[in-house]
């Protein structure tokens, strides 16, 4: 029907060459693609669960494979896609759930920062629990 | 009012994208020392096997890997769509397949503890 009204309808070219028309849009690509990291390593996770649940040598054998030149790219690469995430993430907290005490917002440096905190908290406390250190 | 999906699609995004901001980095420190050569205490087999023993380790397990693998599929569809794919139905029904397979795999190997 549209065809026989409009003889040269408008078809919105399809691209996606807009990804660096602007730095700003490759930042957002760099943050979306960070999904394929932390996705790819938690299935790398979950095979290494089913490495562990089939005995001592299996596991031997999944820190083994985590020991190849590939997954020590794969791990640095990923710890950084990673950490970009959840840079972007926090920065974006006070955005997302503003709060409010009384008449004014507290600052967005403020509620950004206590994510930082928080997270510093925790990976030391997450590495000292796992005796990293 | 119109129904819509988007709420249960979207809010374990929303979650999964919080918790992966907070864990994620860590846990991919703790195999990177393992790939380095210095692994942590925690991973080797009898410790990592009696932690994965109990089951409030087993229920945070399960919930961390479905929350990340979701939080990731859905962020992979919105970035096909980005990318000018447009079979966005295909592509969820894909993703998500793939969350909750991922998600399916991890809660079997950990009933064998």
């Amino acid at each position: 029907m549209a065809e026989e009204v409009n003889r040269k309808p408008y078809v919105r070219p399809i691209t996606s060459e807009w990804i660096v028309r602007h730095p700003r849009y490759l930042r957002y690509m760099v943050r979306e693609f960070s999904c394929l990291f932390i996705g790819g390593w938690t299935l790398l996770m979950v095979w290494g669960l089913k490495q562990l649940a089939e005995g001592p040598a299996a596991w031997s054998a999944f820190l083994e494979c985590l020991k190849s030149p590939a997954s020590v790219v794969f791990h640095l690469v990923a710890l950084g896609f990673a950490a970009y995430h959840s840079y972007t993430w926090f920065n974006l907290a006070p955005k997302a759930m503003p709060l409010q005490i009384g008449d004014d917002f507290v600052p967005e440096a403020a509620v950004a920062g206590a994510h930082f905190a928080a997270w510093a908290v925790l990976t030391a406390a997450v590495l000292y629990l796992a005796g990293a250190f | 009012m119109a129904i819509s999906n988007k709420p249960i699609v979207w809010g374990p995004f929303a979650v999964g994208g919080t918790l992966t901001a907070f864990v994620t980095p860590v846990l991919i420190l703790l195999t990177l020392l393992a790939a380095l050569g210095h692994a942590p205490d925690l991973l080797a087999y009898d410790r990592l096997h009696a932690f994965l023993g109990h089951w409030l380790v087993k229920v945070a397990v399960a919930g961390v890997v479905f929350l990340s693998l979701w939080s990731a599929a859905h962020r992979l569809r919105i970035t096909c769509y980005d990318l000018g794919v447009r079979a966005d139905v295909a592509v969820a029904t894909v993703l998500y397949a793939v969350a909750l397979a991922g998600t399916g795999a991890a809660v079997l190997y950990l009933t064998k503890f």
